[in-house]
């Protein structure tokens, strides 16, 4: 079980929080301008890289705040939290 | 000390000889002291003969004196028998009743009445093992103020010192140094000590697991309501392994005659429970660590004969004592079989090559205790449940983990660190080490300091000496059928080699080809010893085919150690164990019960069960109960003599002809206030409710992106900018948490904010032609006529009890019907209220079923029984939901190929010819042409097209006839077609209709 | 009843226009029924548990239900305008961290509890002990936020408090929560939303050795059982 730093709340279990998949994936500015073929990537594709990976939380058993989180999908670390609509960190500069 | 006990001696160990304690094994009665287990005892009484071995039957003895233990496993008889209990960590109390077990357990059958519970406790030190190293890191971090955890998985604190309580430890007998830590630690505030209770588990964050064994030692005293067992959950900041080491076996010839034993197992029974497992014993031996058994087995008045592996014998320091004492040592031998079969009664005795093979005619030594060493494997189970690295250290002859895991220290025998002294050093830099990582500072305790480790860490190969890595000892008769190296699962060194010979060459392979360190010791006996072989019968061209990755693997763990020190790893000449790895180390290090896991999650407690504020009326009423969810909502309320068909017939009838009333508290609620909430509310839900008057409310469904139903519900306009929207029952808390999804991470935007008041209101459904009458009972101020109380509005109202309340005009079953909302501590009185309101009308109370026929004849769908995350509004035949003027979630979708043109599944009802028949949910719809000859005997000789399936299936009171909802391909083309639907191993032929079989015109909701 | 702001005016009946009759037409008639007797119809999610509490109850830990709490959900941005106007009404300062109570940290009196950054909890004592309806209060409340952005709702009835008290109380926690109890990290005045095993709870430390635990309506019967069973060992 992971333990997850909310931005908000602070450490709890995992089972407090639900998982939300790749973050800064936006919902399209205009669906209608998309072909089918974008609209599919839109909505099935996501990324599935083996290191660090940006993706969603939501504390929903707490706060209820979606935040996004750096994750290294080969150790479980998370080195970072950050509020729903900041951009992606780069670890590289430090906390 | 009560009865006789021929093998105990008259003084020493750590038992107390006031307190007999008796025992019974196979009905045979045993005595031994209070302080023993199950193993000492039986030891003192000169009994080292367990059960046969699980599939080749070979009788079996006491091997270890721990958790490893591979031979001795007992039933322990009580009123939940326990299986498959390793009697070397069975703690003597009166009352044990033991079954021998020959290698597997009985689960048995009956409940377990014990209590079983858990603990969740947070540590700035977590501390794991109580053997000195672990001890001295407990009193450097409770010093501190630190909060400290410490396990201990047996019953006494000490480890590696119970079996030597007369050394010296600090200038004092280890025994008192134990107590003196232990006083020192239980006088500290923040300090827990758990003995009896294994940290079994090592997860992310310093997340451990632990069991806590808190009853049996008290036979009986523990008070009510005291857990059995309790599992402890502890989040610690910093953890301390200080796990020790287990001592290996050798792989020689008839190795698991009883009476072949560890030898640090035959030092800790002389040691700690002053029984002498032999009075001539032959120590085989591969490093110095024999020799202390050897003087330990002198001391105990045994005859001792050393037959050491290594050709030039023991190192100096081992060597002038063992000279000292007149040890009788053989150097460059080997055992290389054992005479006896029940029991040892001779060793032979031989020279051996390089290669372990005989150099040599072998001496016949009788003796009736043969005690080996093998060298020693770190326990680095927990540290490498978290990916710890490991690497083969072929000086310690060991896998030894590389550096800690971040956030966790290591010391003691854990790293290889084999004396007192070494240990303490290291636990005490430890402890400092993780308090100041925890943020407690240590005032100088002036008991460590850095170098002192660094020392320890440079000693360490010094201190334990050259250790032979002899795997396997050539037999007499040059077979290896007898070389047992996992005796638990009665594996040899012939099966590894019949593994290698198939081709196998991973130790993972290895061990499933085998079963090698599958049973309850985990491997614990004869994973190293079985890589050790495989580095004999590997070539290095055939340890380079093995795929990286396993735990200790050359490049992983030594590669770290490499990085480390700066220097490149060089390729290994020959295979050493590190070219082959550990196979993965998983939790839990030693059985744990699934009871325990369970905790206290049984019976009544096993889940949440949720009940509305009208629960004791549903209850006193006799309704029968459906689970929804976590929801118990009532089913049906059979009146005397009826069944379940009659009372919902009943309930129907009330319902379509009279008035009848429902408690629909369970749906979810959520109120939506903001500048922006009608705006919100036109992008998440497929129809429009920005222009929604005030008072008035609207149905609504919402998709996720792909076009998929996703939830539906009602929907009212409270105020210009705030609605009140009901969800299913089932998707209360995801569709709040799906509306703050796109308003936190979408539209952050808008002005708009969600709350749930899922419980704050109670519902009541009044439903059926006199609704309206029992509610102009109910609300007397209310103008509830056609005119005056429209459909799909609401009004906020003051009941004639005083209560106010919010009413609505909406319907599931197409009837006339309302919807009384209160908060829930009024929901109650309300319902009563409604029952006395409506006892002229003979008003009846209807559960989920009669809900469930009466919106299936409207053909209403329920998200999640209808549909299943593959179907669109317009599947449902529901088009006119769907907004062609607004954009919303969902909307793109439906211009995708997949949308378009034939082939889509959709919503039609099913009507079984036999109209008396209930097709069973789920049963497939396929076109009678398609099933060709096949009758449903066997398997057809093709696949058979599917249409679809029945989603919903009931008994249609107001149609006289079974009906149904299905899911069919272009279903609504294939209305008046026949169909077959198949299940259980029968055909019946169906009729596909429009979805709506009741009332299509929708006339009766207004009446 | 000590904090002012709780006397916001005389009780006003039947009213209110924030958590319940908000709308068309409300009281326009049935407000002919006292208060009290309106009050009387209650009851609260764990009252038929009384007594099962009491026996469940021992020298060491004792549960009760503390039925009734008024209670509002505010949603307002920190900092922003409803914040200070609802700061104003209360008389309270919203906490602004998680774990922070504003007010009556003991519960006694009016307190309003953390729940997000953007959302609050604001308690105070039954209508039958202060004269002031939930939905009075909520009213006044949402008044003060007028056209602004946020939230008032009237959440009385969605929670109820059961009360934990005794030296084995924390114990009887811990078994059940995974968040840090210890006196360190949960000083007397905290309180958070977290799970009591896979239940949501408000967990709100209100003395050295009392605790409220706030489950939702519909879990109370199962939250009573769960922590009964846990206070055996202790009773």
């Amino acid at each position: 079980m992971l333990i997850i730093d909310c931005p908000h709340c602070g450490p709890r279990p995992e089972t407090e929080f639900g998982y939300g998949g790749q973050a800064h994936v936006a919902y399209p500015e205009d669906p209608h301008a998309l072909t089918d073929e974008q609209w599919a990537q839109y909505l099935f594709y996501r990324d599935n890289p083996k290191g660090d990976y940006a993706e969603r939380w939501v504390h929903s058993a707490g706060c209820r705040k979606w935040f996004n989180a750096i994750r290294d999908t080969r150790t479980y670390e998370i080195a970072r939290v950050y509020a729903a609509g900041e951009p992606r960190p780069d670890l590289s500069k430090g906390a | 000390m009560g009865a006789h006990q021929p093998q105990r001696l008259d003084v020493g160990g750590a038992i107390d000889r006031s307190r007999a304690v008796e025992l019974v094994v196979d009905g045979e009665t045993f005595t031994g002291c209070a302080g023993d287990t199950v193993a000492s005892a039986l030891v003192a009484n000169g009994r080292l003969r367990v059960g046969d071995s699980i599939y080749r039957r070979r009788p079996r003895g006491i091997l270890s004196a721990g958790v490893e233990e591979p031979n001795a496993f007992a039933l322990v008889n009580g009123e939940h028998n326990e299986s498959m209990v390793p009697l070397t960590s069975l703690e003597l109390v009166p009352g044990l009743d033991l079954t021998l077990l020959d290698g597997i357990g009985v689960l048995d059958q009956k409940v377990d009445p014990a209590e079983y519970d858990k603990m969740h406790v947070h540590a700035d030190v977590a501390i794991v093992g109580a053997g000195p190293a672990g001890l001295a890191a407990a009193r450097e971090a409770a010093a501190t103020g630190a909060r400290v955890v410490l396990f201990e998985q047996d019953f006494r604190l000490g480890g590696s010192l119970l079996a030597d309580p007369a050394s010296l430890v600090e200038g004092v007998p280890s025994e008192l140094w134990v107590e003196r830590v232990r006083g020192e630690l239980e006088a500290a505030p923040e300090v827990t000590i758990l003995t009896r209770t294994t940290a079994f588990g090592s997860y992310d964050n310093n997340y451990l697991i632990a069991l806590e064994k808190r009853t049996e030692h008290l036979h009986g005293t523990a008070r009510d309501g005291v857990s059995r067992q309790r599992l402890w959950h502890v989040t610690a900041r910093q953890v301390v392994l200080a796990t020790g080491a287990f001592e290996r076996p050798i792989v020689f010839a008839d190795n698991d005659v009883p009476g072949v034993m560890l030898a640090s197992a035959v030092a800790a029974y002389i040691g700690r429970y002053a029984a002498v497992p032999g009075r001539r014993a032959v120590v085989f031996t591969t490093n110095d660590s024999g020799y202390a058994t050897a003087h330990a087995l002198l001391r105990s008045g045994a005859e001792v004969h050393v037959v050491d592996a290594r050709e030039a014998g023991p190192s100096a320091r081992v060597g002038t004592a063992a000279a000292d004492a007149g040890l009788r040592i053989s150097t460059g031998s080997a055992v290389v079989g054992i005479d006896g079969a029940q029991a040892v009664e001779a060793a032979w005795v031989a020279p051996i090559d390089d290669e372990g093979a005989l150099a040599g005619p072998a001496e016949r030594v009788a003796c009736d205790v043969v005690a080996v060493s093998g060298g020693w494997s770190p326990n680095v189970s927990l540290h490498s449940q978290r990916q710890g690295a490991l690497h083969w250290d072929d000086a310690l002859a060991g896998f030894v983990p590389t550096v800690p895991v971040r956030n966790q220290h290591l010391a003691g025998a854990v790293l290889g660190t084999y004396w007192t002294e070494g240990c303490l050093t290291e636990g005490r830099a430890a402890g400092l080490a993780a308090a100041a990582a925890s943020g407690f500072a240590a005032e100088q305790s002036g008991r460590t300091s850095g170098s002192e480790v660094d020392t320890v860490a440079e000693e360490r190969v010094a201190r334990a000496g050259t250790t032979r890595q002899l795997w396997v000892v050539e037999g007499r008769d040059g077979g290896y059928t007898t070389h047992f190296v996992d005796p638990q699962r009665d594996n040899t060194a012939a099966d590894v080699l019949r593994a290698t010979g198939a081709g196998m060459r991973s130790v993972e392979h290895v061990k499933r080809y085998t079963s090698i360190s599958t049973g309850v010791d985990q491997g614990k006996i004869g994973a190293v010893n079985t890589i050790g072989l495989l580095t004999r019968v590997l070539s290095g061209e055939d340890t380079r085919a093995i795929p990286p990755g396993q735990p200790g693997q050359d490049g992983t763990g030594s590669r770290a150690a490499s990085e480390l020190s700066g220097i490149p790893a060089a390729p290994p000449s020959k295979p050493t164990p590190g070219a082959i790895g550990n196979t993965t180390f998983r939790a839990p290090f030693t059985p744990v019960a699934f009871a325990a896991l369970a905790g206290r999650s049984r019976g009544e407690l096993f889940d949440v069960a949720r009940t509305t504020s009208i629960h004791p009326w549903h209850v006193a009423h006799e309704a029968l109960f459906e689970d929804v969810g976590q929801w118990k909502r009532p089913w049906y309320y059979p009146r005397a003599g009826e069944d379940m068909d009659a009372a919902v017939a009943r309930e129907c009838r009330a319902a379509r002809e009279g008035v009848a009333f429902m408690d629909a508290t369970t749906l979810g609620k959520i109120e939506i206030r903001g500048a922006d909430a009608g705006e919100f509310l036109n992008r998440i839900y497929t129809n429009a409710f920005k222009k929604l008057g005030v008072g008035k409310a609207r149905y609504g469904v919402m998709c996720k992106p792909d076009g998929m139903v996703f939830d539906d519900g009602v929907v009212l306009r409270l105020e210009e900018h705030r609605y009140f929207a009901t969800t299913t029952t089932g998707g209360a808390a995801r569709v709040l948490e799906w509306l703050e999804e796109w308003s936190q991470t979408e539209w952050p935007e808008l002005d708009v904010v969600c709350t749930s008041v899922t419980e704050q209101w109670a519902t009541i459904a009044v439903v059926g032609p006199r609704s309206r009458d029992v509610i102009a009972r109910m609300a007397p101020g209310l103008d509830v006529s056609k005119e005056g109380f429209g459909f799909m509005e609401f009004r906020e109202t003051v009941l004639a009890s005083g209560i106010e309340a919010r009413i609505c005009r909406i319907t599931f079953s197409g009837e006339l019907a309302f919807e009384i909302n209160v908060p829930t501590w009024y929901g109650l009185k309300v319902w009563e209220d409604v029952a006395e309101a409506g006892a002229d009308f003979d008003i009846t109370p209807y559960g989920t079923e009669t809900m469930h026929v009466l919106r299936a004849e409207k053909a209403y769908p329920i998200v999640g029984q209808d549909t299943d995350g593959t179907v669109t509004p317009q599947d449902l035949g529901m088009d006119w939901i769907v907004s062609k003027t607004k954009d919303f979630i969902g909307n793109r979708s439906y211009s995708r190929s997949s949308h378009q043109g034939p082939g889509r599944k959709q919503l039609v009802s099913v009507l079984p010819v036999d109209r008396s028949l209930r097709l069973p949910e789920g049963a497939q719809l396929v076109e009678r042409v398609a099933l060709g000859d096949y009758t449903g005997e066997g398997l057809p000789e093709r696949p058979i097209p599917m249409l679809g399936h029945v989603t919903s299936s009931y008994h249609s009171q107001a149609l006289g006839r079974s009906f149904g909802l299905a899911l069919v391909k272009d279903g609504r083309d294939r209305i008046g077609q026949t169909l077959i639907a198949s299940f259980l191993g029968r055909f019946a032929e169906v009729e596909v209709a429009d979805a709506v079989l009741y009332d299509k015109e929708g006339t009766r909701r207004d009446d | 009843m000590t904090d002012s702001t709780l006397t916001i005016e005389a009780p006003e009946g039947a009213a209110g226009s924030a958590g319940g009759a908000g709308g068309t037409n409300a009281s326009a008639s049935g407000a002919d029924v006292g208060r009290a007797a309106v009050l009387a119809h209650r009851r609260s999610p764990a009252q038929d548990l009384a007594d099962e509490m009491t026996q469940g109850s021992g020298q060491a830990v004792w549960l009760r239900e503390l039925p009734f709490l008024t209670q509002v959900t505010l949603r307002a941005q920190p900092d922003g305008p409803s914040s200070e106007a609802l700061a104003g009404a209360l008389g309270v300062g919203l906490p602004t961290r998680v774990g922070e109570v504003a007010g009556a940290i003991d519960g006694i009196g009016v307190a309003v509890l953390w729940l997000s950054p953007d959302e609050f909890l604001a308690v105070a004592p039954d209508e039958a002990q202060t004269g002031v309806s939930p939905e009075a209060w909520a009213g006044r409340l949402s008044t003060a936020v007028g056209a602004g952005p946020g939230q008032v709702v009237d959440v009385s009835a969605n929670r109820t408090t059961l009360e934990l008290s005794g030296p084995r109380a924390r114990s009887v926690l811990e078994k059940s929560c995974e968040i840090d109890l210890h006196p360190r990290a949960f000083p007397v005045g905290t309180a958070v939303v977290t799970l009591l095993e896979s239940t949501g709870v408000i967990v709100w430390r209100t003395g050295e050795e009392t605790w409220r635990v706030m489950p939702r309506a519909s879990f109370t019967t199962h939250v009573v059982r769960w922590l009964l069973d846990g206070m055996r060992e202790y009773c």
